[in-house]
């Protein structure tokens, strides 16, 4: 086809957008019955390249639209309205191991989409596409504002949402590699939710004093969030994933300061020795490393040092006492803990105690344990290094990518009606609603 | 303890960043149930101007209210109003007379709060319930802005991301003078490489002496450009602009436009540029003639200038004119009937019963909106019936009545661009066969 003859357009509506919205890709004026090949291209903070393609056949108008028509190849197939963006994977030829993950997150992450002649699989680099377009993916909106949060020995960001308020707010928690992971506060914030990003495990406290931190660093988090003019005292919920949902348990249950109005517990477990300090549960879990399993791609697969779940109740958390509703999301195929067994687990001690009511859990098959806000690249394994030991593995954290995208979609919608109603609604109402889905 | 406090209402802005040519909807949430509300749109604009709009609304059942679907009670727009926050705006009491809103920045977005207040009573003293902030944007992501460095030419070239080549466009604003390049920033974000032309400085259009030529070169910077479909050049121009744009258009042996746009003026006054030859000619051409002391300029009872009339009877000259019968390419007219400024809707009856007569009148698509004024500018921008200028042949600051009722106004505008953009579309993206009247 020649190039001079051919005026194919491409547009992606919105061109700037949160992260969690959705886009339209449509291409036109291609000839009709034309092989393309569609790709997204992305280029991260740390300078690697993250490539995404689908290959499309246009219409008889010349027309392909990305939601509604058939993806025949690539990194992705079938209709895929958001295939370029969930499965994004470093382009070839890049170092082992990689996780995308955005730390300014007052920059928006770009990338650019582009149409080519034929269905390519490789060598787009060296092409002219035949047309192409850039688009803005946010983590705020605007008008939030990000609070460095350093008093009585925090490390956090605090997001607030635009507008005088006052806000509910969520107290929000990553896992087992520490930093202060902003960008899931971020993205709670632009929905209305003031949302503190915690470190708790690589701290300037910890780093200053070597020690980790006690129950109290949470509380003083809580306490920070209640005494803040613009937030709701009352309205406060915990979000933690992987070992933050160890927290939030420990903190939802025993915790005399914290009371909080809903918790939800992404990829993890209620198993954690109680009454123990933040460090003795982190012992207790290092203590059975030798339940460490490595597969034949040498990846490190740790889902079965908390099994089988025990059944001394000293060992695990009461979530029989709960006394707010619960939300948890469930990998079937974690890899890193035993997330669906734990669940289970739960279900059953709260039916026990009669507050099951309190309890919905979201299970997704064929999905892992990096359960992310939506659209993001599903990372099955990449390299990690646990707090406290000085080993880079790559851990497996499992999923199959069409299946792990979809329920990060969907987690992330129910995630959000389940904070607004527990944090905008009547307390009567939250509490009279709840089913499990 | 602190008192326990209910939640804010939400509010939603959806967009919340958005093209200005792109709609939004505004929803609030968790209000109380059949209230009195007002929904507020404020902007600071880059001159420290506060502008606003407001509309009364009423809260359903479910204490929730949408912009998009419910009606405005009163306020700066009535009725149902998806964009009234936008394109009702004015500056706020107490500001200073005569203003109009126009970015200069592009490559920064228009930033607006929309807050909502509770009741339908004087709001500016309360707190809002809830507020958010929207961005408005003139150029979409990967749209490259290239001032024009080193050529005799004056303006700002924008070209869409992505390898090209694209249809080109050249974007000439009116009498005011200056570089505005926001409509031209809006074509690339469209897909066209845009240059937005400046041919005089403000005040300065008795001293600028522009050359026919200039406008041809200028032209030919966008054919020319690598990234540009050589064969595929448009020009849109308002007022003065499409003046010129008519000219080039009929008179030069240079450029081929594949297709004009004229926005309020066109045809007649000045005489073909041509008709000067190579010498050096000042756009005061353009006053001496209007400015014929046998048809003086008029007031209304605002002291507010009113230019119509006095060109009106300048129509039946035709060494006036420019001959529009030499027109070769499809034109779009778009035109105010309230136009107090130019007798915009009599000017197209001209042109149209002149190509006519010539076999040409396919090349002509017209829009004569009711009620609109002169400035019909891209949408959701607020209406302007009167603004300062500054009257190029005195120097002097006089306010300029352009027309137009607000709301028929802001519908013209919308109507206006989704017409001009189609037009571009067709001729400068559309195939050969396909190129026809619209």
């Amino acid at each position: 086809m020649d190039r001079t003859q051919c005026c194919v357009q491409l547009s992606v509506q919105p061109s700037r957008a949160l992260v969690d919205e959705r886009f339209v890709i449509l291409v036109e004026k291609a000839p009709p019955g034309f092989q393309l090949s569609v790709r997204a291209l992305h280029q991260c903070e740390d300078g690697h390249s993250w490539e995404a393609f689908g290959h499309y056949i246009s219409d008889a108008t010349g027309t392909v639209n990305v939601s509604q028509d058939l993806s025949l190849g690539g990194t992705y197939s079938g209709v895929e309205a958001m295939g370029l963006l969930c499965s994004l994977r470093p382009v070839p030829g890049s170092k082992p191991g990689l996780r995308m993950r955005k730390k300014d997150v007052q920059a928006p992450m770009m990338v650019t989409i582009s149409v080519y002649q034929g269905h390519q699989v490789e060598g787009f680099v060296d092409q002219v596409p035949l047309a192409s377009v850039v688009v803005e993916r946010w983590y705020v909106a605007p008008g939030v504002r990000r609070i460095p949060i350093t008093d009585h020995g925090l490390t956090g960001t605090l997001f607030l949402p635009p507008g005088p308020g006052p806000f509910p707010a969520v107290l929000d928690l990553w896992g087992g590699g520490g930093q202060l992971v902003e960008y899931r506060a971020a993205l709670l914030a632009s929905h209305g939710f003031a949302a503190l990003a915690l470190d708790y495990l690589t701290a300037k406290v910890i780093r200053e004093t070597g020690k980790m931190v006690e129950d109290q660093y949470f509380e003083t988090a809580y306490k920070e969030l209640q005494k803040h003019p613009q937030i709701v005292s009352s309205r406060i919920a915990m979000i933690g994933l992987s070992f933050g949902t160890t927290m939030t348990l420990k903190m939802a249950i025993y915790s005399k300061v914290v009371k909080l109005r809903c918790a939800v517990c992404i990829s993890g477990s209620h198993v954690q020795p109680i009454e123990k300090s933040v460090e003795e549960i982190l012992s207790s879990f290092n203590d059975r490393a030798d339940k460490t399993r490595i597969n034949e791609e040498n990846q490190v697969i740790w889902r079965d040092l908390l099994l089988p779940i025990p059944t001394d109740p000293s060992l695990k958390a009461d979530v029989g006492s709960l006394q707010c509703p619960l939300l948890l999301v469930v990998g079937e195929d974690d890899q890193n803990w035993p997330t669906k067994e734990s669940a289970e687990d739960i279900q059953e001690m709260m039916e026990r105690a009669g507050n099951s009511h309190l309890l919905t859990v979201l299970s997704y098959p064929d999905t892992g344990h990096l359960i992310e806000p939506p659209y993001s690249s599903h990372t099955r394994t990449s390299n990690f290094k646990p707090v406290g030991t000085n080993q880079k593995v790559t851990v497996l954290w499992g999923g199959q990518m069409a299946a792990h995208a979809r329920a990060q979609e969907d987690a992330w919608k129910k995630m959000l009606a389940f904070l607004r109603e527990n944090l905008y609604g009547g307390r009567k109402a939250s509490a009279a609603t709840q089913s499990n889905l | 303890m602190p008192l326990q406090r209910s939640v804010a209402p939400i509010l939603c802005v959806q967009p919340s960043r958005a093209l200005v040519d792109e709609k939004f909807t505004v929803l609030v949430k968790n209000l109380p149930p059949g209230g009195p509300f007002t929904v507020r749109s404020l902007h600071l604009s880059e001159d420290n101007d506060y502008w606003e709009a407001y509309g009364h609304y009423v809260s359903n059942h479910q204490g929730e209210l949408s912009v998009w679907d419910d009606l405005s009670f009163g306020g700066t727009y009535t009725g149902r109003e998806p964009m009234g926050l936008l394109s009702s705006m004015r500056p706020i009491p107490g500001s200073r007379p005569g203003l109009r809103l126009r970015k200069k920045d592009v490559t920064t977005p228009m930033l607006v709060t929309i807050s909502v207040y509770c009741g339908h009573e004087d709001y500016r003293d309360q707190t809002p319930l809830a507020s958010v902030l929207t961005e408005r944007w003139h150029m979409a992501p990967g749209v490259q802005r290239f001032p024009l460095q080193e050529n005799t030419v004056r303006g700002t070239l924008f070209i869409p991301p992505g390898p090209g080549p694209f249809p080109g466009i050249l974007d000439m604003w009116g009498g005011g003078g200056g570089l505005l390049e926001y409509r031209a920033a809006l074509l690339a974000s469209h897909g066209y490489v845009c240059l937005a032309l400046e041919y005089f400085k403000p005040g300065e259009m008795t001293s600028a002496n522009q050359e026919f030529s200039y406008f041809e070169t200028a032209f030919n910077v966008i054919k020319d450009h690598p990234q540009v479909k050589t064969d595929r050049v448009g020009i849109l121009g308002l007022s003065l602009g499409s003046a010129v744009t008519l000219n080039l258009a009929t008179e030069s042996s240079v450029v081929e436009p594949r297709c004009i746009v004229c926005v309020k003026r066109y045809a007649c006054i000045p005489p073909p540029l041509s008709a000067f030859g190579s010498t050096p000619i000042g756009c005061y051409w353009f006053l001496l003639v209007v400015f014929d002391p046998r048809f003086p300029v008029k007031h209304d009872e605002n002291n507010c200038e009113i230019w119509r009339e006095m060109i009106l009877p300048l129509l039946k000259d035709s060494s006036r004119k420019v001959k529009v019968e030499k027109l070769r390419c499809p034109m779009l007219c778009i035109s105010g009937c309230d136009d107090q400024n130019w007798p915009a809707v009599e000017s197209v009856d001209d042109v149209m019963e002149t190509l006519r007569a010539v076999g040409k009148d396919h090349l002509l698509t017209r829009a004569d909106y009711p009620d609109a004024g002169h400035l019909i500018e891209p949408p959701f921008t607020p209406h302007f019936r009167a603004t300062n200028f500054i009257r190029g042949s005195t120097m002097e600051k006089v306010v300029m009545l352009w027309g137009g009722q607000t709301k028929p106004h802001s519908e013209a505008q919308e109507d206006s661009w989704r017409k001009i953009l189609s037009f571009l579309q067709h001729n400068l993206y559309g195939n050969d066969h396909a190129r026809s009247r619209l």
